[in-house]
C-alpha cells in the first residue's frame, strides 16, 4: 500500500473521517517532507476556525474545563477539535498523555476530535508541531480548535502565538497580590478563570487579580480580561467563560482587529521558522572544513569572534566579506 | 520520533493498576502513552485509536471476557478506518486462549505474569524499530 497523499488524507477529514485526520496529525508531528506536504495542503483552508488557548499550572483544571468547553459548544451544535499538549519525561524522552480521561464524555461525537501531544523536548508549554496541528485541525473544518497546554509556570508563553484567545485558569488561594503583579502567564489571560471556584479564597483571588487589571500598564490594546469563576467538576460557570469567550471575539472582530492579529502572528511563525532554519545553516556552516582555519584563528586570538562572524557571514551570503572595521553585520 | 501506544480497559471490570503500571513502564522505554481510563466500550476504544494514530493498542483486561472483547474491538478498528493499529492484549489470559486471540487478529499476548521486559521486547518488535527511541535529554 503507497501512502496516501496529503490532499487525499485531508479531502477525507474534510469529510469528516476519524483516522485520516489522526494520521495527517501524525505526519505533522514527524516533520520532515511529508510535514510539508501537508502545511502546504492544510494552509489555504485554514482560517475559519476560532482558536482557543487553555493554560495553567499543572492542576488548575485546564483538561476538566476543556471538556466543559467541548460541551457548552456542542449543545450549540459547533464541531470542536481539541489538542491537549503533555509532557515528555526529560530522562526517557516517553510520555503519558491522559488529558483525554477528563474529556471522555465526547468520544463517540461525531463532531468532537481529541488529540493528544507530547512536548518531545520543546520548552514553552507546547510542541514545536502543535501550530502546524492546529492549522491542520482548523483546515478540517471544525468551528473550534481548543488547545490545552501542558501545565506552565510564568513564562512559558507559547500559547500566545497560536492561538485567538487564550484562557489563563488559577485556583483559589493560588497566589497573593504579588504572585498577581509578577509579570508573564497572567499578562498574556485575554481571559482570566478562577477554576475550583468552590474552595476557600476565591474572593481574595478574584480582588488580587482585578486589582493586577486595575494597575496593569502593558495592556495598551483596550481589552481588560475578564475574571469568571468555574467549578469545571459540576461544570458550574462554563456558560459565563463561553460569554467571556464570545466577548473577546466580539472585541477582535470590532476594527478588524482579529485579522491584524492572524497576519501578525503568521509573520512572526515565518520569523521563527527563518530563524530555525538560518540557525541550523550557521551549525553545518561551523563544521564545514572551509573554514577550520578561522576557528584555528580564532583560538589562537589571531581573529576575534566578531570578525571571525564576518567571515562565516560572508560565506553564508556568498558575497565577499564585509570589512573588518564593521561590528554590526 | 516515539511510538505512540494506547493502553486501554475495555470492559467492566475497574482494576488498572496492571494498565497504569505497563503504561509508566512503555513511557520509561520511550514510548508515548496515551491512557484512557476504565470501563471504555469497544467502539470507544477504536475511536480514541483512531484519532490518535496509534501504532499499537493495548487491551488490559482481567475480566475473563478477553476474547469478546477483542474481537469487538478489532471489529471497531476497521469501522474506524484505523486498519494499521497492532492490537495486543494483556491480563488475566489462560494459556489456552493466546491462540485464539492471536487467530482473532491480536498481534502479541502478554498474560499478566509476562516479565516487563518481555512485554517491552515485544512491542520493540511491532514498533518496528526493534528499540524504542533512545533517551534525549
Amino acid at each position: 500500500m503507497t501512502a496516501p497523499v496529503p490532499q487525499d488524507l485531508l479531502d477525507a477529514a474534510r469529510d469528516g473521517r476519524t483516522a485520516p485526520l489522526g494520521r495527517l496529525v501524525s505526519l505533522v508531528e514527524r516533520g520532515g517532507p511529508a510535514a510539508r506536504d501537508v502545511a502546504r495542503a492544510a494552509y489555504p483552508l485554514s482560517g475559519a476556525a476560532y482558536t482557543v488557548g487553555i493554560t495553567g499550572a499543572p492542576g488548575a483544571g485546564k483538561s476538566t474545563l476543556t471538556g466543559r468547553l467541548v460541551g457548552a459548544l456542542r449543545s450549540r451544535e459547533d464541531r470542536v477539535a481539541v489538542l491537549a499538549v503533555d509532557p515528555s519525561s526529560p530522562y526517557s524522552g516517553g510520555a503519558i498523555l491522559g488529558d483525554r480521561v477528563r474529556m471522555h464524555d465526547h468520544v463517540l461525537d461525531d463532531g468532537v476530535f481529541i488529540r493528544s501531544m507530547a512536548t518531545r523536548g520543546h520548552l514553552g508549554g507546547l510542541s514545536l508541531a502543535a501550530p502546524e496541528a492546529v492549522r491542520v485541525l482548523d483546515a478540517a473544518g471544525y468551528d473550534w480548535v481548543l488547545l490545552e497546554t501542558v501545565g506552565v509556570g510564568q513564562v512559558e508563553l507559547d500559547v500566545t502565538q497560536t492561538v485567538d484567545t487564550t484562557i489563563v485558569v488559577v485556583n483559589p488561594g493560588w497566589g497573593d497580590d504579588v504572585q498577581a503583579a509578577k509579570a508573564g502567564l497572567l499578562e498574556i489571560a485575554d481571559v482570566l478563570v478562577v477554576n475550583k471556584a468552590d474552595r476557600p479564597g476565591l474572593d481574595e483571588t478574584r480582588m488580587d487579580l482585578e486589582n493586577m487589571l486595575d494597575t496593569s500598564t502593558t495592556a495598551g490594546d483596550g481589552w481588560r480580561p475578564p475574571v469568571v469563576a468555574t467549578v469545571a467538576a459540576d461544570g458550574g460557570g462554563v456558560d459565563d467563560l463561553l460569554t467571556a469567550i464570545e466577548g473577546h471575539r466580539a472585541w477582535l472582530a470590532g476594527e478588524d482587529r482579529l485579522a491584524a492579529a492572524r497576519a501578525a502572528r503568521l509573520w512572526d511563525e515565518v520569523e521563527s521558522i527563518l530563524a530555525a532554519r538560518l540557525r541550523r545553516r550557521a551549525q553545518r556552516m561551523l563544521t564545514d572544513d572551509g573554514i577550520a582555519s578561522v576557528r584555528s584563528r580564532v583560538g589562537a586570538r589571531d581573529l576575534d569572534p566578531w570578525s571571525a562572524s564576518d567571515r562565516i557571514l560572508a560565506a553564508l551570503d556568498g558575497g565577499a566579506p564585509p570589512a573588518p572595521s564593521d561590528p554590526g553585520a | 520520533m516515539p511510538a505512540r501506544i494506547l493502553v486501554a480497559k475495555p470492559g467492566l471490570d475497574g482494576h488498572d493498576r496492571g494498565a497504569k503500571l505497563v503504561a509508566r513502564a512503555l513511557r520509561d522505554a520511550g514510548y508515548e502513552v496515551i491512557y484512557t481510563g476504565i470501563r471504555q466500550r469497544p467502539d470507544e476504544v477504536a475511536r480514541v485509536a483512531a484519532q490518535e494514530d496509534v501504532q499499537i493498542l493495548g487491551l488490559s483486561i482481567l475480566s475473563g471476557s478477553h476474547l469478546a472483547l477483542t474481537r469487538k474491538t478489532i471489529a471497531a478498528l476497521q469501522d474506524a478506518g484505523a486498519t494499521d493499529v497492532h492490537v495486543v492484549v494483556g491480563g488475566t489470559i489462560p494459556t489456552t486462549d493466546v491462540p485464539k486471540l492471536l487467530e482473532a487478529g491480536a498481534s502479541a499476548v502478554f498474560p499478566t505474569g509476562t516479565p516487563l521486559d518481555d512485554l517491552l521486547a515485544g512491542i520493540a518488535r511491532l514498533t518496528g524499530d526493534g528499540e524504542p527511541e533512545p533517551a534525549t535529554p
